[in-house]
């Protein structure tokens, strides 16, 4: 690719021919504030926030829309352009109300942080503010205030290229123009939350999130989303100080992570608002239930309870793999279970059937790991649920593990629930409560993804690695642990302390893997992540005013797609 | 003076085509057809120093030279006739009197950038124009001087005539290519410049009406004449739409280059009762305003642009002596307020901003530091934004300020009230926002 040389602030800079100013800026430390940009949109060039002295051309430029050209020289810090970004900050709070004790933005609001910047002037207004429309629902998900609005349309631009389902325009003219749905229209796509990424200010608000917590007090992780085979980078944002907020709920929201060979920036609605799961209807505690009477039991009494009616089945059991589990666990399971115990019942059983799918991110098949268990030779149809309830009902077997699916909401309750009757036991694995859970004779408590850490390999073949945000809730555990405590019981020596040490003896035997290991994948995301756009502008990383992170944060990992 | 284009301005009348005929129009683009090839064509009009008569001066033919033939896509033409600035009533004439002439402007112009479908659009407000021009259209192609087979030849030409909806940032170019493609007038970046990228993602030349209607006269009478009409680099003759306090307001084609004072005095026949003149407009409402004593200027692009305004649409707007110019500029930067798109923050704000300011002076709220905040939003509006409508608002807005400074300070001082009226509620002789600002100038 032909480059081009350019000096910005008195450094040389090389880019790609065809680079934006804007973006060769970023590689000098030469920040340049921006609104209306957004490397995943068409340029607007409307807020101006980006003007910027190039010589030889009079007037200012923006960077946004200016291509880095040979020789050019391009200056974004003499007085002229501080005093035009302070005058366009005022021009953008003319009409703004200035509401930030009760807007849901403060604290990641652009307008508060440019304004500490490089506004921090006095108002001069002393005339009315242009009175518009305030908390409108734009649609399930969105709420539009529309004297925030900077009018900057990025989320009328989102519509029209991103969604491609063109609900948003501005009308009206001047400083009367506002951002609205089309009449007879709502914003209901399946990533219409995005927009509220997009929007820099207060403007459009997340009706989920709204009012559940205050930005400063959140903590965010990077981590995926396991809502389809997809595995879109996330941000997972929670907050764990304030149980008196949001009834106790740690998770508060999802946030797109840019990963430009996955979801660029974005994110489905499916994905994320599908994260409740993380704080309700949990199972907290380990349980034994007998002829109808549950009782609470410990790790300790549970497990080598549990290890001793496996190994007296004989093989006279089924193993509902799911494509849910990490591939970790899953070479736990095969190792356990397949390898050891030579047990032929092991069934890869989805836990929700296929959904939507779409062109963009959406896939049909809602588990983050389907290709994983296939490539552990774990595959959906081989051996049927059906087979195995047929010989339950001939008496042929005495048990069954369950990995959190529920067989009786899958398989019907009178195809599943009368073979599942059958048995001594079933062995329920799982992190929420369901039919088959309430049905089970032992259930243990398991941690959610965002508890635990391993990998997901999505449906082109790119293994990557989530991170654990959260302590497992209650009693809960991860899979892996309670696999490993299982193998030890069953005469299986499994000693591992992290999942890393798993992931390296897996490697070793899954040929798509071979030779990685955790730091592997972390180098070959890093190759991937380093020109990323950030989601929020870089000052609010720099100075810390956003998000308090954990202590250690893993990038999350991505290996090339070997399709 | 001789008279070209005005010749045809008979009031009430419309020279159609037979009358047309008679008086040998359509015989210059006939000759270009049959003596000139297109680059022939072009290098005449370059010859002719004809510049953009819209407003912004550009030579016509440099303008056509940019247009690139070999993208593999066709190249339109878009005729301006969006006539939106205020002051300026030069484009309805020349389509209410003549439109032939600027019909023969267009097959010249199509026929010298290889173009075969040429777009026509109209401002909203000019009704009768429109009629006027749609029936002059049909007996164009009734005579086959448009269509399939432009004067026998084989030279294909459809024309689209095509009426705005009232925003004077469709009259903006790349404004106005959005609405002519349905969509929103919101001006474009540039680059890519409509020479490139225009029409539906086509090279497009964009020419103003008064530009087109002079050049069958360059090809009748040759460029040399024309170029020697005007004044250096600015060749031929324009129509200077004069109004206000005169005693004759009306369109006068007079050179490029005629001083301003000739204008005012000799043509317009001076200024009402004969009193003394105040302020002049020189080239619509967005010029920079001359005071009495700055009329000594000639009126040609680049004389006028040396003298921080600009020859523009080339409206002259007479203010004499009773003239209230904290009113004037009130109603000035009203007009910019409601005309902004809004897609710019510095005009969607500014323009907004400094009309609230002024109609607070103007109800006697005005404060001391209104006049050098409104001359600080002055200089930050001006320069920084997409189109030129900023710069626009911003060019009238500060010569008002710095050369009638102590009218705006005796209103803030006194507390004085624009004709006494309460602006908001009774509009007054201030009009309110969102009716027409022109109505009172």
């Amino acid at each position: 690719m032909s480059t081009v040389k350019l000096t910005i602030d008195g450094k040389e800079v090389e880019v790609p021919k065809g680079t934006r100013v804007i973006e060769a800026a970023k590689k000098v430390d030469s920040d340049i504030p921006f609104y209306c940009y957004h490397p995943g949109l068409s340029i607007a060039g409307n807020c101006r926030m980006c003007l910027v002295e190039v010589e030889k051309m009079p007037k200012l430029q923006i960077a946004c829309h200016m291509e880095a050209r040979d020789g050019m020289v391009v200056r974004t810090k003499t007085p002229v352009v501080q005093e035009t970004r302070k005058h366009i900050l005022e021009f953008l709070l003319i009409n703004h109300p200035v509401d930030c004790p009760v807007c849901d933005q403060a604290g990641e609001c652009w307008l508060q942080d440019y304004y500490m910047r490089y506004g921090t002037h006095d108002s001069r207004l002393n005339e009315n503010k242009v009175k518009k429309k305030k908390a409108v629902p734009l649609g399930p998900t969105v709420m539009l205030d529309q004297e925030r609005c900077i009018l900057c349309s990025r989320c009328v631009r989102f519509t029209d290229e991103i969604s491609k389902t063109q609900e948003l325009g501005i009308i009206n003219r001047g400083d009367h123009s506002e951002v609205d749905v089309f009449p007879g229209k709502e914003l209901n796509n399946p990533y219409s939350g995005n927009v509220v990424d997009i929007c820099p200010v207060g403007a459009l608000t997340d009706r989920d999130f709204r009012f559940k917590m205050r930005v400063w007090y959140l903590k965010t992780q990077a981590t995926l989303c396991n809502g389809c085979s997809r595995g879109c980078n996330i941000e997972m944002q929670y907050g764990d100080q304030r149980p008196h907020h949001a009834k106790g709920d740690r998770v508060m929201r999802l946030k797109p992570r840019y990963n430009e060979q996955i979801n660029q920036w974005w994110m489905c609605d499916e994905g994320r608002y599908g994260y409740k799961f993380h704080d309700h209807n949990r199972i907290l505690n380990p349980m034994h239930r007998s002829e109808g009477k549950v009782e609470e039991k410990s790790w300790e009494q549970i497990l080598p309870e549990a290890a001793k009616l496996i190994e007296s089945a004989k093989g006279q059991f089924g193993v509902f793999v799911s494509p849910q589990l990490s591939n970790e666990e899953i070479f736990l399971i095969d190792k356990l279970f397949r390898k050891h115990l030579q047990n032929k019942q092991i069934f890869l059983i989805s836990p929700t059937p296929d959904g939507f799918q779409d062109d963009f991110l959406i896939r049909a098949d809602k588990n983050p790991n389907s290709k994983g268990a296939e490539w552990q030779n774990f595959r959906y149809q081989e051996r049927t649920a059906a087979d195995f309830f047929t010989a339950c009902g001939k008496g042929q077997m005495q048990g069954a593990i369950i990995f959190g699916q529920d067989l009786l909401t899958l398989h019907g309750a009178h195809l599943a629930q009368p073979a599942l009757q059958k048995l001594k036991w079933s062995l329920f694995i799982g992190s929420n409560h369901n039919l088959t859970s309430e049905f089970a004779t032992h259930v243990l408590p398991s941690a959610t993804y965002a508890e635990k850490e391993g990998t997901f390999t999505n449906f082109e073949g790119r293994t990557q690695k989530f991170n654990q945000v959260l302590d497992p809730l209650g009693d809960a555990r991860p899979e892996w642990q309670i696999l490993a405590t299982l193998a030890n019981g069953l005469g299986l020596s499994m000693k591992y302390d992290r999942t890393s040490e798993i992931f390296k003896e897996l490697a070793e035997h899954v040929p798509p893997l071979k030779g990685l290991n955790y730091a592997k994948l972390a180098a070959e995301h890093d190759s991937v992540r380093r020109f990323a756009a950030p989601m929020v502008p870089s000052l609010m990383q720099d100075e810390g005013l956003i998000f308090q992170t954990t202590p250690e944060t893993h990038p999350t990992q991505t290996t090339p797609s070997p399709a | 003076m001789e008279k070209l284009i005005s010749k045809y301005f008979v009031p009430g009348k419309t020279f159609w085509m037979e009358e047309c005929l008679q008086d040998g129009g359509y015989a210059a683009a006939k000759s270009v057809f049959e003596k000139l090839d297109a680059a022939g064509t072009i290098e005449e009009v370059k010859k002719s120093n004809l510049r953009g008569l819209g407003g912004a001066g550009f030579p016509t033919g440099m303008k056509w030279s940019f247009v690139p033939q070999n993208t593999g896509k066709p190249v339109y033409l878009v005729v301006n006739a969006d006539e939106g600035e205020p002051g300026t009533f030069k484009d309805r004439y020349v389509i209410a009197h003549c439109p032939h002439l600027l019909l023969e402007g267009i097959i010249i112009a199509a026929y010298a950038n290889n173009v075969h479908k040429a777009f026509i659009y109209i401002r909203g407000e000019y009704v009768e124009p429109y009629k006027i021009l749609k029936k002059a259209m049909e007996e164009a192609y009734a005579k086959g001087f448009l269509g399939s087979k432009v004067f026998g030849r084989d030279f294909a030409l459809e024309l689209v005539l095509h009426r705005g909806a009232g925003a004077y940032i469709c009259g903006e170019e790349t404004g106005l290519l959005e609405s002519l493609e349905g969509k929103k007038g919101f001006p474009r970046l540039k680059p890519p410049f409509p020479a490139v990228v225009g029409l539906f993602g086509c090279p497009t030349v964009i020419n103003n009406v008064e530009t087109l209607a002079y050049l069958p006269f360059i090809f009748q009478r040759g460029a040399e004449w024309f170029a020697k009409l005007g004044s250096e680099k600015n060749g031929g003759m324009r129509l200077f739409s004069v109004s206000g306090h005169v005693k004759k307001p009306g369109v006068y084609e007079l050179p490029l280059g005629i001083p301003l004072r000739e204008i005012i005095y000799t043509h317009a026949g001076g200024i009402r009762g004969d009193r003394k003149l105040k302020a002049v407009v020189p080239g619509g409402l967005s010029a920079a305003i001359f005071t009495a004593d700055e009329i000594d200027v000639d009126m040609d692009f680049d004389q006028l642009r040396a003298k921080q305004t600009m020859a523009g649409s080339a409206g002259v707007m007479v203010f004499d002596e009773t003239t209230d110019m904290v009113e004037a500029l009130l109603v000035t930067m009203r007009f910019y307020a409601h005309e902004s798109c809004g897609q710019c923050s510095p005009c969607r704000e500014g323009t907004g901003w400094v009309d609230r300011i002024l109609t607070r002076i103007g109800m006697g709220g005005g404060l001391e530091r209104d006049v050098d905040n409104l001359l600080d939003i002055c200089s930050f509006m001006g320069g920084t934004t997409i189109c030129a409508l900023a710069d626009g608002a911003a060019m009238p807005l500060r010569s008002y300020l710095q050369k009638f400074r102590s009218e705006f300070e005796a209103y803030i001082r006194d507390k004085k009230r624009v004709g006494g009226e309460d602006l908001e509620t009774h509009g007054g002789s201030a009009v309110k926002r969102g009716e027409g600002a022109s109505a009172t100038l």
